[in-house]
């Protein structure tokens, strides 16, 4: 049975990659004890399906997977024994049991929602907004090639301070395959600097 | 000092610069958090090599499991940071903290660290510096942590011997306890801290340099050593647990790819073989065994807990544990349809070995690893390692016809009384294996040729030999890159520098403390990645300090020379190794010592603890009557007085 879960990525986390993470969920659904599908052959392979690939030290409240159990159990136990042997830094949101048939979770995906934390203030970040929104073409260069995020950022606004003051944005940007918008190239273009930025997913949207 | 707060919150803008932050973060599944304000002794345990590597050793795991189980104590866990990370943090102005509370090293009441091998020396210091703790021994004060280190190369503790204030020789899990325990008792007396010192000194198993003075002879060879204290033990006797604890199935679960993600689990300690290359052979005899039961319990244990896909059923020498059949059945029945990957290296060359890789069902058939260590048989009675030539051949005909493709030999060169012909014969056996893996399944066999150099280790039968010249090993090693080649082989070796390293501090005395400073100071450190090991750097630290690295290495020890490390007693007697050392010469081999006993001295030393622990869980004979021969006896006195 193929079952979509929808989980977060927090803290703890954050330094795990997608390769990792790919591991870190063949770990938890094997403490669970459930039985997990695997692909024939010489090294089989655990039937896990990663929604979206989050960057590298980005948290998220909004991750989702898409797993193959060998035999039918009801949702509500995989949810409880999920819930028992999770790992710090990632929590289960949601399972639900879906078509088998349908398409991978990644040809589906469209964009993805997240909130920007600015550890240094930007000054005048109101107008910097307003400038890159503005604007009919935003050329970057990444990895030694030339793109323009422009169309790649579907909405891009400011939130409320959080209580210490620090500021914060909302970007959702486009994450189809070889279209996606990469929220840190959005500091960049904003004058700021990655490294003093946290990034948060708030929402991944399908079709 | 620096709260963990601060240390926290500076970390946030300096891990998103760094390569694989995941190692300097903590918080992984099982990993043990106490609130520190509430416990007694703070114990930091230090892998001196980054995470990746660290989070794979067995005894860390162990300790921080013993040492959290207390009530009154805590373990947190440090690593050395990689070269970018140690940057960040000197120009941020960071200590080196620890990965669950975000502490200072320099905030821990003890500090320890694992020293299984000696390319770890100048990450040590460099991990001392990086924490706010002074380097040498000798300028620590009350208000400072005490520094502690054991593992395998602490059996020649001398060339640390200034940075260390006690080391451990031998088995951890009972001497923690009593180290703990010392370290609380002065603290509450209030007292200087040489008398801290003085009270670890009466630890059966501690060793304080700082107690004892080296006398050297005029050409600079050692003579003595002489107690500073009366009350010091001479010799210092290793070590042991009579018996195996039941294994450790807490293991924290990494977040990140490290070298071995599995569940470890010891089934036996020890090993009966008598390899005369072999340190760990030597210094951790009696072979002692868990039961079946115990180590598929444990199996099952870790596994819920962490999640794992692969277990190592560890030991020096699998095919050698007693009901090795029994507990690869138990392991292979109990369990299969679960897609883990099981290990069981160090199996014996003979075709039972793949008889036993069957029945673990481990459905993966990639490498068969066999460890000939010496391509003729001549070489291989030298070493005692006999097996015959016939032997290895269908042994690798029975696993070729298994499924597996590859076969991995593992060498090494350099051996005693080494000629060319035996350099040779090494590819020639590669190529008659790889003969035998054409016959069964053709062009799809491979052979994968590992040749090390072999280092002359302390507490060996080959304590007196000298190592290869860096002129010989290159020779050797270009005689094998020319005649290991072609379609179907494929050969790997180390760097001779590298080897050279090892050589030198292996069997290094009080004067190479400081070569290892001086070497730390300019820039050495990672001497274990060829990629940063700097020779020019420890070949101007010698030259400094005026010591030839070649005295260390290349020169034949007379027979009668005393040695740097005989004050550091491993119970087999020097009279035994010196023997071992002499039939190696004449190609005499001994035998499995399950099958007779050589009285190499564990058994008289440990006799007591023998009889109290009768049957199988010891593989040396049964100890019976309580008259032991007095002339048989080394060091007993003092393990009586301590036990």
């Amino acid at each position: 049975m193929r079952i979509r879960i929808h989980f977060s990525k927090t803290e703890a986390m954050r330094y795990t990659g997608h390769l990792d993470l790919h591991r870190a969920w063949e770990r938890w659904i094997r403490r669970a004890g459930l039985p997990l599908a695997y692909s024939q052959g010489f090294r089989p392979h655990p039937h896990i399906n990663l929604g979206s690939a989050l960057p590298l030290g980005f948290t998220s409240q909004d991750e989702v997977v898409d797993i193959w159990l060998e035999v039918e159990i009801p949702q509500e136990q995989i949810d409880e024994v999920l819930q028992h042997a999770a790992p710090p830094g990632m929590q289960v949101n949601s399972v639900i049991a879906v078509d088998e048939h349908l398409p991978t979770l990644q040809s589906l995906l469209q964009a993805a929602e997240y909130e920007i934390t600015l550890l240094e203030p930007l000054p005048e970040l109101d107008a910097r907004l307003e400038q890159l929104c503005r604007a009919e073409s935003l050329p970057r260069q990444r990895r030694g090639k030339s793109y323009d995020l422009r169309p790649l950022v579907h909405a891009l606004r400011r939130l409320p301070d959080d209580p210490s003051g620090q500021q914060r944005l909302l970007a959702v940007l486009s994450a189809r395959e070889n279209a996606t918008g990469r929220p840190e190239e959005v500091v960049l273009a904003l004058g700021g600097e990655p490294a003093l930025a946290r990034i948060h997913r708030t929402r991944l949207i399908f079709q | 000092m620096l709260n963990p707060d601060d240390i926290s919150r500076r970390l946030e803008t300096i891990l998103p610069t760094v390569e694989k932050p995941g190692r300097y973060t903590g918080g992984e599944l099982n990993q043990v958090v106490k609130n520190w304000e509430a416990i007694q002794t703070h114990v930091a345990l230090v892998f001196p090599d980054i995470y990746d590597l660290g989070m794979s050793n067995l005894g860390l795991a162990i300790l921080y499991d013993l040492i959290n189980g207390r009530a009154d104590a805590l373990a947190e866990r440090f690593f050395s940071p990689w070269v970018d990370m140690e940057a960040a943090l000197r120009q941020a102005g960071l200590p080196l903290y620890s990965l669950e509370s975000k502490h200072a090293l320099a905030d821990f009441d003890i500090i320890g660290f694992s020293l299984p091998y000696e390319t770890l020396y100048t990450n040590t210091l460099n991990i001392l510096d990086m924490g706010g703790v002074p380097l040498f021994s000798a300028e620590r004060h009350e208000q400072h942590p005490l520094v502690i280190a054991g593992g395998h190369a602490a059996y020649n503790p001398e060339p640390m011997h200034a940075f260390i204030d006690a080391f451990v020789i031998g088995e951890g899990e009972e001497v923690i306890h009593e180290i703990i325990a010392a370290h609380q008792a002065w603290e509450s007396s209030g007292k200087l801290r040489s008398e801290l010192l003085r009270s670890l000194a009466k630890i059966w198993g501690v060793y304080v340099p700082s107690l004892y003075t080296a006398h050297y002879e005029e050409g600079g060879v050692f003579e003595s050593m002489e107690k500073l204290d009366p009350e010091a033990p001479l010799p210092v006797v290793k070590r042991i647990v009579p018996k195996l604890l039941p294994p450790t199935t807490n293991f924290i679960v990494p977040y990140i790819d490290t070298v071995h993600n599995r569940v470890p689990i010891e089934i036996m300690r020890g090993c009966t073989r008598g390899c005369r290359f072999c340190h760990a052979g030597m210094i951790t005899r009696p072979v002692r065994e868990r039961s079946v039961e115990e180590v598929v319990n444990a199996i099952e244990t870790a596994l819920s807990k962490t999640g794992f896909e692969e277990v190592g059923l560890l030991s020096l020498s699998s095919s050698d544990y007693t009901h090795i059949l029994e507990l690869v059945t138990a392991v292979g029945e109990g369990f299969t349809g679960r897609h883990l990957s099981i290990s069981l290296p160090s199996l014996r060359i003979e075709t039972f070995s793949v008889e036993l890789m069957d029945a673990l069902k481990d459905a993966r058939r990639g490498g068969f690893t066999l460890a000939p260590e010496a391509a003729t048989e001549r070489m291989r009675e030298i070493i005692n390692k006999p097996v015959s030539t016939q032997q290895l051949l269908e042994t690798a005909r029975a696993i070729y016809s298994r499924g597996y493709t590859t076969i991995k030999l593992y060498f090494m060169i350099g051996h005693p009384s080494e000629t060319i012909e035996d350099v040779q014969a090494i590819a020639d056996l590669c190529k008659a294996v790889l003969a035998e893996g054409r016959k069964v399944i053709g062009k799809r066999a491979q052979v994968n040729a590992g040749v090390s150099t072999f280092v002359p280790k302390p507490h060996t039968p080959f304590q007196w030999t000298p190592c290869d010249t860096i002129e010989q090993i290159r020779d050797k090693q270009e005689l094998l890159k020319h005649a290991v080649r072609g379609p179907g082989l494929k050969l790997s070796w180390n760097q001779p520098e590298d080897t050279l390293l090892e050589a030198w501090l292996s069997r290094g005395d009080r004067r190479l403390a400081e070569v290892i400073y001086q070497a730390w100071r300019h820039g050495a450190r990672f001497d274990a990645w060829h990629e940063l090991f700097r020779y020019d750097v420890w070949m101007d630290a010698f030259a400094r300090i005026g010591l030839d690295p070649a005295f260390y290495t290349h020169r034949e020890r007379p027979i009668d020379e005393t040695f740097p490390w005989e004050h550091i007693s491993t119970t087999v007697r020097k009279k035994f190794l010196m023997e071992d050392y002499l039939w190696s010469q004449r190609g005499k081999t001994r035998v499995d010592c399950r099958q007779r006993c050589f009285a190499c001295g564990i058994l008289p030393t440990f006799a007591d603890l023998r009889r109290m622990n009768p049957g199988e869980v010891w593989q040396c004979p049964e100890v019976k009557n309580k008259r032991i021969p007095v002339e048989e006896i080394f060091a007993l006195e003092h393990v009586r007085e301590l036990g």
